[in-house]
């Protein structure tokens, strides 16, 4: 390292930068890569990854219609959240319920009008399909607005007031809407700039190992730092790039608000890469030759980044143990910083301490790639 | 601070014949399997400032190991080590910044011009600006790239990727150059650039050169040689002082053509001889002793043959060196290699191809080729007899690759009609594959599997059941002296041996047609006897054999040859006919194969111009 | 035939083995995977942490406050005094929610009702809102039927009465555990099948398998075998997981889960091995495996459902084998769904399976280099 001298250090910096980015030119797959994987991918995604369940099908099964059950039954019909398709009994709804035809069954039995008047009142019989417990979930609780719409709407047209003693207000800050692509859009950048990021340098090192160019660098003046450097600085060029054209069409094609301040969001954005391509170099250096690097690659980006940031599942419901293991995962500390920049604002509370997280990462990644990568053959 | 420009020719003090490299008892160990095997076992050496010298000797022999010891890409496990002075446990970079190393590979950036290699390199060196443009003109005007500057390195032909490996090696000029093999794959007109190249370098700028080569005759160019095996330093010297122990051993005898290959088998059989190889028109014998060929005893039954004596060369005694070293199983792996031939003796010659195409076992009319808008091949027209040994010359991208491909069923011709042994392979049925053996360029084995294993898969792969795949294991494991490596992974064998794993699954099935694409390449000279040994033999069994290679020493074993250049052949017959056409006259014959392939390329290119 | 696809399957299996760190990823990170998702993964929340601003601080107001500091959803972590420390507490993140109870809590309470709860949650995640809400509203209609009985007030004339069937406690883990199986099958599959073309073509023993005597067909069953056997090895040492450690039910048959599993297995090689014979190089084979395995993954179903897509993509889903046997996994384990079901999941995996391995053998020999 004494042998380092500024502006030879410089220039050939400038060397190694430049022939990667002649390879990358070259070589249209890197440009596809950072460009056309990000509008794919979250075109598929932005529509495609969706939590919000309307036009639920479900099935009612009325065994005496009369004015009381027609009046529920027209308060299903009303709301978008539900498909209702009346059935004649509860076999064929139970049928149509087992073979994935509907979601739920709304079950009202024969002496339904006649119990409304008792004092227990009548029962609305609800089945639910809970393999997916998210989505029951959700019907259930949809179901529940459509049950106490309609309660309301009979008090009312009876002259009383439904009695509810306490009265819920609930207030849904940054998102009042409740889109949900709101909060998946900027998850989703985080997942596709992960796998991205990895991509663009899981292969990198380990070709140049394959095709003997790394043995004819490593006799070169050149530092081991430079070489890093010089696969660094290009793709980090082209993967801010891609993440620019994400975020363009967060906002203008999924009318995503972005609350916070461009500079925050492009300089976090900077940090992550860093965290993402560091993570992709290592790869590359433990590995040696592409197929492996290929298979690592796969194994360690996408799921992990998927299941493990925090964009879908919350990562404070975890068991301990797993909390921590997300703790390695850098998409986790962009998906936070993002939702918060996106939807609430640059609130250095949130921002400082996962910037500070995706340093250290950077730093890890890229210190341990510096170390693994020895400027000897064996 | 150290040096960021190494001190300009200027300096004589190379004169004082100071060592630009030298070892003290280096020894050097790489892991394998269980242990570690020693690929350098302690040795001493000093290389000379301002001289050539050539690293030779058999594969594994530790050359690659010395030349990366050299530039601090591996360090020692034992000795020291100083490189122009320097100590290469100190400081490597500065080592670095003042040596150039030429891998075997060199690390070309395909996918970047020639132009930007150059500059990449030139930044990686610290060229300033001001200074490229004179050493850019220098370096073009040199190995003649000039005029492709913009092209692709990719695109370029493998003669002029090793000129442009060499141009951005030299980009700053060293004072020492270390070159791994820069000839390997590399066609005759461009090995001579070559050269010229190097010796220019020598004696115009004074740089010292360390080069390794598989070539013999470039052995014989150089200042000093030295010569490994095993790890050890079996002599070095200038290589005058190598062959003067072998003076008047080497003997010249001119068979009947017919004849050439059969006295040569029978020859090298003999006790007593330690060489025997085809040179030119006759066979160049070498004897083990003084006393002069007794011709009784060597070749009984043609008396009528003189034994003419010839001026020693390096390759005498780099086999007299190596033979005594390694129990001779060359001899027997021929032998072995083609059972139910006892003797060499009986070859059967081919009957004159060309008379009756359609039984021919390879019959090729106006193939075409083309990739894009370029003509890799085009209207190319031969066909090969039964038991013929055809070769198939040309210089790297002359599309003999593309004819063996198309050949062999794996790539579809644009245009014109193939048969192999009566079939289109492309089209023909699977069963109709098992006939023909396949050995392509480079190693094309699975690496991470053990010799065994590739046995084992490739024998299945060609139908073999049972005793006979058994049979044919054993054979290959023998005959092929691979036995006490049949458990090592076939990507860490020495070269020689992987090509002759692949030769060995090649023949597993005891095909009728033999496809070799460059077999020989980069192998060293001992192997490649072996090699020819063993595709005399299976000729003379009645296997067709069509064979592609860069080294014209072994065109003239071939019964026909086609050159090839630009995709077109330019010469079509047998080695003497062949030189007698590229003569300068009638009576002129062309000296030598390489001469003949030489003018011919030459004339066919100021043609084309 | 039969000895030389063996003997292609031996060497395809030594050559993925054999190396120390390929053997590594291709076994342990699935397994470690699995139990790694099979935790992080649910949607269920615990221990949310939440504040409290009670202003009315009586009784009635502390009851409530006690119905979420007693479910195991919530963890109060912050009792403040002040409006202004909600927006705080939310904006950096330290609690999901707030419940703001105001001065006249007990008063409106006891004077027939309409008394208010304010609920403030970070929407950031709108789904881990939506999901605390609903929490929320458990807890105050709890609390209102108590309250009405207690007061002798006169319940509402109907109810609901809702039961899940298949999952009665809707864990999510039930749902996402056989689905992260099927997830991991794809990516062994994936792993297994998706560079072992494109690597003999760079090396260059694809040509020399390719003039052996070996048909097509052969060189296709040869390279599926590996991933067959490996992909069903892992794939049972996941149900087993699935089962005994995550203590998944599984209701329905075994034959039906593992004729899925074939189909699946088959369909997923037959992708990869498309994809690898499509590719000249690794680093495109690499690619070809994400860019078919990130939206296999995303579009199945398996954690969104297909439901709620847009029509288009619904359609384009129907290419995506997964997406069958997320239904088939779900069946099997929870359902115990008829067979006709399963069958109807399963011919179109088996469809995708035959295009893409006969794709795959057309393309070893006829793709143009």
């Amino acid at each position: 390292m004494k042998q380092q001298s500024a502006p030879g250090g410089f220039r050939r910096l400038r060397g190694l930068i430049r022939k990667e980015f002649y390879q990358i030119v070259r070589d249209p797959s890197a440009i596809a890569i950072a460009f056309l994987m990000p509008v794919g991918l979250l075109i598929l995604f932005g529509y495609g990854v969706s939590l919000d369940a309307k036009h639920v099908p479900i099935a009612i099964v009325v065994e005496t219609p009369d004015a009381a059950t027609a009046d529920l039954t027209r308060s299903f019909e009303r709301t978008e959240y539900f498909e209702p398709v009346r059935m004649a009994d509860m076999s064929a709804a139970v049928d149509a319920l087992t073979y994935h035809r509907v979601d739920a069954i709304v079950h009202l039995r024969g002496n339904f009008a006649r119990r409304l008047h008792e004092e227990k009142g009548a029962p609305i019989g609800v089945v639910i399909n809970g393999v997916d417990a998210n989505t029951a979930r959700l019907i259930s609780g949809y179901m529940e607005g459509v049950w106490l719409n309609w309660l309301g709407d009979r008090a009312r047209s009876e002259g009383t007031q439904l009695l509810t003693p306490v009265d819920l207000r609930q207030r849904i800050w940054f998102n009042a809407e409740v889109r949900s692509r709101n909060f998946l859009v900027p998850g989703l950048i985080a997942v596709i700039m992960t796998l991205i990021g990895a991509l663009l340098t899981a292969m990198v090192m380990a070709r140049e190992w394959e095709r003997g160019t790394m043995e004819a660098l490593l006799v070169t003046p050149a530092t081991m730092g430079e070489i890093i450097l010089g696969k660094l600085i290009p793709y980090f060029i082209l993967g801010m790039g891609g993440m620019a054209l994400s975020v363009a069409m967060a906002l203008w094609v999924f009318d995503v608000p972005l609350r916070g301040s461009l500079w925050m969001l492009t300089g976090t954005s900077a940090l992550f890469l860093l965290a993402a391509l560091g993570m992709g170099l290592l790869i590359s250096i433990v590995a040696k030759n592409q197929f492996i690097a290929g298979q690592i690659a796969i194994v360690v980006t996408f799921l992990p980044a998927f299941l493990l940031s925090g964009f879908l599942f919350d990562i404070g419901s975890m068991p301990v143990v797993v909390q921590y293991i997300t703790h390695i995962v850098a998409a986790r500390y962009f998906v936070a910083i993002l939702q918060s920049v996106f939807l609430a604002g640059d609130i250095g509370s949130v921002i400082l301490p996962n910037a500070a997280a995706l340093v250290l990462l950077a730093a890890v990644f890229l210190g341990l790639s510096r170390k693994k990568a020895r400027k000897r053959l064996e | 601070m150290g040096r960021e420009a190494p001190p300009e020719n200027g300096n004589n003090g190379r004169a004082d014949g100071a060592a630009a490299i030298s070892f003290k008892r280096v020894r050097k160990t790489f892991p394998r399997g269980e242990g570690r095997i020693e690929a350098l076992k302690g040795i001493s050496i000093e290389i000379r400032k301002g001289r050539v010298t050539g690293l030779v000797g058999p594969d594994g022999a530790g050359k690659t190991t010395l030349m990366r010891l050299s530039v601090c890409l591996l360090e020692p496990d034992e000795g020291a080590l100083t490189v122009m002075g320097m100590d290469a446990a100190e400081d490597p970079l500065a080592i670095q910044s003042a040596v150039r190393y030429m891998p075997q590979q060199f690390g070309l950036y395909e996918d970047l011009s020639v132009q930007e290699n150059l500059d990449l390199y030139a930044d990686l060196q610290g060229v300033l600006p001001a200074d490229r443009k004179e050493r850019y003109a220098e370096l073009t005007r040199m190995t003649r790239l000039g005029e492709f500057t913009d092209r692709l390195a990719g695109r370029l032909s493998g003669g002029m990727k090793q000129k442009l490996g060499l141009a951005c090696t030299l980009v700053r000029p060293p004072e020492l150059l270390i070159l791994d093999e820069p000839t390997v794959g590399v066609d005759p007109v461009s090995r001579r650039e070559l050269w010229n190249i190097v010796s220019r370098l020598v004696e115009e700028e004074g740089m010292s050169v360390l080069l390794s080569t598989a070539y013999l005759d470039e052995a014989e160019k150089c200042d000093e040689v030295i010569l490994l095996h095993e790890g050890e330093v079996l002599g070095q010297g200038p290589p005058g002082d190598f062959t003067r122990e072998q003076k008047g051993r080497a003997y010249w005898v001119k068979p009947p053509a017919e004849k050439k290959r059969d006295i040569q088998w029978r020859l090298s059989r003999r006790d007593g001889v330690v060489d025997a190889v085809i040179q030119g028109d006759g066979v160049r014998v070498v004897m083990g002793h003084d006393d002069g060929p007794d011709k009784e005893d060597l070749l009984p039954e043609e008396n009528d043959l003189d034994f003419e004596p010839v001026d020693a060369r390096f390759e005498d005694s780099y086999v007299a060196l190596l033979q005594s070293r390694q129990e001779a199983n060359a001899k027997d792996m021929a032998a072995e290699a083609t059972p139910g031939k006892d003797d060499g003796a009986g070859r059967k010659t081919g009957e004159s191809p060309g008379d009756s195409p359609g039984d021919s076992p390879i019959d090729v009319e106006n193939v075409r080729r083309r990739f894009g808008d370029f003509y890799a091949v085009k209207d190319v027209s031969f066909s090969v007899g039964h038991g013929e040994v055809f070769g198939l010359l040309g210089a790297n991208g002359a599309g003999k690759t593309t004819t063996f491909r198309m050949l062999c069923g794996l790539l579809p011709a644009s245009g014109g009609k193939l048969r192999v042994a009566g079939l289109d392979l492309r089209r023909a049925a699977a069963k109709a594959r098992a006939r023909i053996g396949y050995m392509s360029q480079k190693f094309s084995l699975y690496g991470n599997l053990s010799v065994v294993e590739n046995l084992n898969f490739f024998s299945s792969a060609y139908n073999l059941k049972g005793k006979r795949r058994q049979d044919r294991i054993e054979w290959a494991l023998e005959g092929f002296d691979l036995k006490d490596r049949a458990d090592a992974a076939s990507g860490l064998l020495p070269l020689g041996y992987k090509q002759r794993l692949a030769l060995a699954c090649a023949l597993m099935h005891e095909p009728e047609i033999l496809f070799l694409d460059e077999p020989t390449s980069g192998v060293d000279p001992m192997a490649r006897r072996e090699f020819w040994d063993v595709i005399n033999a299976l000729s003379g069994s009645g296997v067709t054999v069509l064979v592609t290679t860069h080294f014209m020493e072994e065109a003239e074993y071939c019964d026909r040859l086609a050159i090839m250049a630009a995709g077109e052949i330019l010469a079509l017959g047998a080695p003497a006919e062949i030189k007698a056409r590229a003569g300068k006259s009638e009576d002129e014959p062309a000296a030598s194969m390489e001469e003949a392939f030489i003018a011919l390329i030459e004339s066919s290119s100021a043609a084309r111009d | 035939m039969l000895h030389r696809i063996i003997a292609l399957t031996i060497k395809e299996i030594l050559s993925l083995l054999k190396d120390k760190k390929s053997r590594f990823t291709i076994v342990v990170p699935p397994i470690v995977q699995l139990l790694v998702f099979g935790y992080a993964a649910t949607y269920d929340l615990n221990d949310v942490p939440f504040a409290v601003y009670d202003e009315d601080r009586s009784v009635a107001s502390r009851d409530l406050a006690a119905g979420f500091t007693g479910s195991p959803h919530f963890t109060l972590t912050h009792r403040i005094t002040h409006q202004a420390e909600i927006a705080d507490l939310i904006d950096r993140k330290a609690v999901l929610l707030a419940i703001h109870i105001g001065p006249d809590f007990s008063r409106d309470l006891l004077t027939g009702g309409g008394a208010q709860l304010q609920v403030i949650v970070d929407g950031r995640n709108s789904n881990t809102a939506m999901i605390a809400l609903n929490y929320v509203r458990e807890i105050v209609n709890r609390f209102n039927q108590a309250w009405l009985v207690k007061t002798g007030g006169r319940e509402p004339p109907a109810r609901l009465n809702i039961r899940a069937w298949y999952n009665a406690n809707l864990e999510s883990r039930w749902y996402i555990v056989p689905g992260i199986a099927g997830l991991l099958t794809l990516v062994v599959a994936m792993l297994v099948t998706a560079l072992s073309v494109a690597r003999e073509r760079e090396q260059g023993t694809f040509d020399q398998l390719l003039v052996t005597p070996l048909r097509p067909v052969e060189i296709l069953v040869g390279k599926a075998l590996p991933g067959f056997m490996i992909g069903m090895a892992e794939a049972t040492l996941i149900i087993l997981i699935a089962v005994f450690w995550f203590e998944v039910p599984l209701r329905g048959s075994l034959a039906a889960l593992y004729i899925g599993l074939f189909l699946f297995l088959m369909s997923g090689i037959g992708v990869g091995l498309m994809i690898s014979s499509l590719s000249v190089t690794q680093q495109q084979g690499l690619l070809g495996a994400f860019l078919f395995l990130v939206p296999a993954v995303i579009l199945s179903g398996f954690t969104t459902p297909i439901a709620n897509m847009p029509a288009i993509v619904q359609k384009l889903t129907l290419l995506n084998p997964m997406r069958y046997f997320m239904v088939v996994l779900r069946g099997v384990f929870l359902e115990k769904a008829p067979w006709s079901l399963m069958i109807s999941q399963y011919w179109p995996m088996a469809l995708i399976g035959l295009a893409t391995l006969t794709a795959a053998a057309w393309l070893f020999r006829h793709r143009i280099n």
